[in-house]
């Protein structure tokens, strides 16, 4: 029973004797095999942690288990909420929403607007044209957005809904009373049984920049497009601002949510922030335009630089490299040297590496998530002489494993890197107990392999539903850089000590200075 | 003129909310909001409201589809079976491990409920169908997590438009692996909420547990006494089927099952033989309850394990179902805890008085947590279910206890206009509303998920109720959303 000075939460409760008693009791009743055979649990535990297991695990092809990837939809509401006042709208069933939105708010701890227009059976059977005409009217009417993004679930792509058909008719028959005709409708389709969330966001972004700018083009001005990619680090978006204001140049971030998921307190407006729709409609006159994920935006750049014409490319500033390619292609795009601010902050993340390298040198990591995060990271651990034993991307589209195992190439620990390209993260989990490694890099979903494999985790990825704040930092530029620094050294060294804190037996390594 | 009554305040919140529609949605949504009067015989709902009906399209509704239903609720937690997420790989990624319902084991060998299972659905499957590649996902189940008793193909939206037949597959492959292999048709197009993923579960429920081969289940060795009753429709959030479980334990019953939080197949099995069904969750498993009754004779009564009012109501009501040892052990048991509740209550009851709270959940709780509120001198003035049937409204009349504001599938413009309107001084829905609220300085408490805290059921869960609820109202944290230089004036 609850001591009233001292009312303990699930966490304490069921350690207690009579609730002890209560589960004990609860098992003969229980067809679990912990509850009549604990040694048969032992035995198969034991069992996927070997290398049979592992052969017959990695040659699975039907059934995917703990997958490190999410559906297409999902990134084309995050690009809908990078732009201002803009209302992501996914036509189809309303589940789908409500698992996006409690997603993205479980990750960012902010509220995260997106409604769909509701189809059910019917619609399943004649189209979503209706819920089309009255969802765009009622959201227009109740939120007033300055804009509506469109994307579909896979239901309104199997039943093969036409978006633009239907958009058109929807203004045609509003008439101008909510749903003026230039009321900005910009559409992409994004079916969730193609690619990842990266491909939605690749598809929205192609669709805002392609159907905005339609009819706009005019002279070219000297002014530089960043489109960031599927990035979930608010501060990142600010770090790759900060890096293009300090060349003084004119610029457009295409899809900057940074203020939509990071609202100070004080009152709560639905929309935040993000890109002007004026300067979405008039990027397509810029000179330049640079993509920081080159696998989450392959589409709209082949438009950008095939018919748009327009220079820049990839670049990809997480890590040293990274930002350094980034601030020399902005270097080269502007016609101006490099600002000595730049130069002190690549100085400072320099001296931090050098200050921190024995930790890092060496040590082994497993690490997971979006195509070019990994490249990113990647490319630091090894900047860092560490080891990346094990990179796995689930969703890695066509390409990727050659250009990673290109990086790979590149450390003197070669032959011990691996590449996993399509694999689950219950595939790492035979990884891991095969070839072990000192720490894993990755989202909340790493959790699980930190209790069943003992390698510690470090929170670096997306989602993170279990640790605070950390998305508000930055993991890009020089100042990203160094948050990926500190992470990890920290890390390790709280390893150090947890390895070494016992007591008259391990504690003379436990020391005061590292 | 006096002070403008709490009802009249409640019904020009409404007039006003409705007037930012279109004419169309505001008439459909004008009959999903009305304002309830406790036990009042002249309204047929609670607030005359109706429900269980489409969703107005555009508006940021807060429901969730028929897969939510099944594999998220029903089927999910049921822990020594593997869940399939058929089809593509968003749905079963988003509701990955977001419910807390727990359960002992050793997850990825014997149990299973935290992972996330799907067949990966790419758009060769989607022309040419993916019954094969589930046949192929079964078998590579089987031989990876060969202590699974059993499987359930949770459909996603397009099985059913593709014309796949997972039944058909199913057959097959529970003769050939002698398991349990439930198919369940729980498309998200299915219906306008969770709610019927709900009935499409209990359907399968009935088909494949009752009505199936469980010739793989050992259960002879458990005999039945007279004292076997079996908790229906409690998730286990957080251990709340836990912390009722000891109750009835104590008060002498035996409980033989537990639907279905921390569950196994076996447990499901042994249901049929139990004496009575306790139904907490009337929405959700209110199908396969009847079912039971008509089936198998078994009686079942619906009970409210929040609050100590209606904990100790249901527990009496549970004990009158059996005999006089019951009963007298049941007083035991109330007179036991009775001290503990007391402290509780004059701990925070002073803290939390006269304290106005709004509600928008699912399930039971938009009505069964009224009371927990109550004990502690809180006030429920607006409650709400995204996907509530008539029969839940018609229930909620005998749960409020003043004037109070009734919104079915409220959507996120709407509960923010309540909120502005009548000002509570706690906001409790889901994770999807909880930092709109928080932004606007509003004590929020999730009570899908019991914001990672819980228990909340019985006695136990009552004092920890109250503690997160103060923890809440009374932190220090939302007197600083105004800075000081904005004090004045």
């Amino acid at each position: 029973m609850q001591e009233v000075e001292k009312i303990v939460n699930g966490k304490d409760l069921f350690k207690r004797p009579e609730y002890a008693e209560v589960l004990a009791n609860k098992k003969q009743f229980e067809s679990s095999m912990l509850a009549i055979n604990p040694a048969k649990v032992e035995e198969i535990a034991e069992w996927t942690k070997s290398w049979d297991y592992r052969e017959k695990n990695l040659a699975r092809e039907a059934i995917t288990v703990n997958p490190a990837k999410a559906c297409q939809p999902l990134g084309a509401v995050m690009v809908a909420l990078g732009f201002e006042g803009t209302m992501p709208y996914v036509h189809g069933s309303h589940g789908c929403v409500a698992y996006f939105r409690s997603y993205f708010t479980k990750h960012f701890k902010e509220p995260t607007p997106c409604v769909s227009d509701s189809m059910t059976e019917d619609a399943a059977v004649f189209g979503g044209l209706v819920n089309m005409k009255e969802g765009l009217k009622n959201c227009a009417a109740v939120y007033k957005p300055k804009m509506i993004a469109v994307s579909t679930t896979c239901m309104a792509e199997v039943i093969g809904d036409d978006l633009m058909a239907f958009i058109t008719s929807a203004k045609e028959e509003d008439g101008g009373e909510f749903l003026p005709a230039e009321y900005p409708i910009p559409y992409a389709h994004t079916p969730s049984f193609v690619g990842s969330h990266i491909t939605g966001y690749d598809n929205m972004m192609h669709g805002i920049m392609s159907q905005l700018t339609e009819g706009n083009k005019g002279e070219t001005k000297q002014r530089i497009n960043i489109i960031p990619g599927f990035e979930t680090y608010i501060g990142s978006l600010r770090s790759v601002k900060s890096i293009v204001e300090a060349f003084g140049t004119d610029y457009i971030m295409l899809g900057d949510h940074s203020d939509q998921w990071d609202m100070p307190a004080g009152n709560y407006e639905m929309f935040q922030g993000g890109t002007k729709i004026e300067d979405a409609k008039d990027c397509i006159n810029s000179s330049a335009t640079i993509s920081l994920q080159k696998y989450a935006t392959s589409k709209t750049m082949k438009m950008v630089e095939k018919r748009w014409k327009h220079a820049g490319g990839f670049s990809n500033p997480i890590g040293l490299k990274g930002t350094d390619e980034f601030v020399m292609k902005l270097a080269e795009l502007t016609g101006t040297e490099v600002p000595q601010k730049l130069k002190t902050e690549r100085g400072r993340l320099v001296d931090a590496m050098q200050d921190s390298y024995p930790y890092m040198h060496g040590k082994k990591f497993a690490i997971w998530g979006d195509p070019d995060f990994l490249l990113g990271v990647v490319s630091f651990l090894l900047e860092m002489g560490a080891e990346p034993t094990h990179v796995l991307c689930h969703n890695a589209p066509n390409g990727w494993e050659a250009e990673m195992r290109a990086l790979l190439d590149t450390s003197p620990a070669k032959d011990s890197l691996n590449v996993w390209a399509g694999k689950d993260l219950w595939a790492m989990r035979s990884l891991l107990f095969t070839e072990p490694v000192d720490f894993m890099i990755g989202n909340s979903y790493g959790k699980e392999l930190m209790r069943d494999t003992g390698t510690p985790l470090i929170y670096i990825g997306f989602p993170i539903f279990d640790r605070h704040h950390l998305h508000r930092y930055s993991i890009s530029g020089y100042d990203g850089a160094l948050n990926l620094l500190t992470w990890i050294t920290n890390k390790v060294l709280d390893q150090l000590d947890e390895d070494t804190k016992g007591i008259a037996t391990t504690d003379y390594f436990f020391d005061l200075v590292r | 003129m006096g002070p403008e009554t709490l009802e009249a305040k409640q019904k020009a919140a409404i007039e006003e909310i409705l007037k930012a529609y279109p004419e169309k949605a505001a008439k459909n949504r004008e009959k999903h909001l009305g304002v309830g009067s406790p036990n009042d015989e002249n309204q047929k709902t609670c607030g005359d409201v109706r429900s269980n009906k489409k969703t107005v399209p555009g508006v940021m509704s807060q429901r969730g589809c028929a897969y939510a239903g099944s594999k998220g609720v029903v089927w999910g937690p049921v822990k020594d079976m593997i869940h399939i997420s058929h089809g593509p790989i968003g749905c079963g990624q988003y509701s990955r491990a977001g419910r807390r319902n727990y359960y002992i084991g050793v997850t990825g060998v014997d149990t299973f409920v935290t992972m996330n299972f799907c067949t990966d659905f790419q758009e060769n499957n989607i022309v040419f169908g993916g019954d094969k590649k589930l046949g192929i996902a079964i078998d590579e189940i089987d031989s990876l997590f060969p202590l699974n008793n059993g499987i359930t193909v949770q459909s996603e939206c397009p099985i059913g438009l593709i014309g796949d037949d997972i039944g058909a597959v199913a057959k097959v492959k529970a003769k050939e692996l002698h398991k349990t292999i439930v198919p369940v048709n729980c498309e998200g197009f299915r219906g306008v909420s969770q709610s019927l993923g709900h009935h499409i579960a209990n359907d399968t429920v009935r088909d494949y547990i009752f009505e199936g081969d469980l010739s793989h289940i050992d259960t002879t060795d458990v005999t039945a006494t007279e004292y076997d009753v079996a908790i229906i429709g409690d998730y286990n959030i957080g251990g709340d089927t836990w912390s009722s479980r000891i109750l009835l334990e104590e008060m002498g019953l035996r409980v033989v099952a537990q639907w279905s939080g921390d569950a196994t197949l076996k447990e499901m099995a042994l249901t049929p033989k139990v004496k009575l069904n306790l139904l907490h969750c009337y929405r959700s498993m209110n199908y396969i309850s009847r079912h039971m009754e008509k089936e198998f004779g078994i009686p079942w009564i619906e009970y409210n394990f929040f609050g100590p009012s209606q904990t100790i109501k249901s527990l009496r009501k549970i004990a009158a179902f059996f005999d006089e040892s019951i009963q007298a052990k049941c007083e035991e048991v109330i007179a036991k805890y009775q001290p503990m509740i007391d402290a509780v209550i004059a701990k925070y009851k002073p803290r939390l008085e006269g304290k106005q709270v709004m509600l928008f959940v699912g399930g039971l709780r938009p009505r069964h947590v009224i009371g927990a509120y109550e004990d502690l001198g809180m006030e429920v003035i607006g409650t709400g279910y995204e996907f509530a049937h008539d029969d839940d409204y018609k229930r909620t009349k005998e749960e409020i206890f003043r004037s109070t504001v009734i919104y079915d599938d409220v959507n996120e413009y709407e509960l923010e206009a309540f909120v502005k309107k009548l000002q509570p001084d706690l906001v409790a829905s889901g994770i999807k509303e909880k930092y709109v609220f928080q932004k606007m300085g509003l004590p929020y408490r999730q009570m899908h998920s019991w914001d990672y805290s819980g228990p909340y059921h019985g006695y136990d869960g009552f004092a920890i109720f109250a503690q997160d609820m103060d923890l809440a109202i009374n932190s220090p944290v939302w007197a600083h959303s105004k800075a000081p230089w904005e004090k004045e004036g």
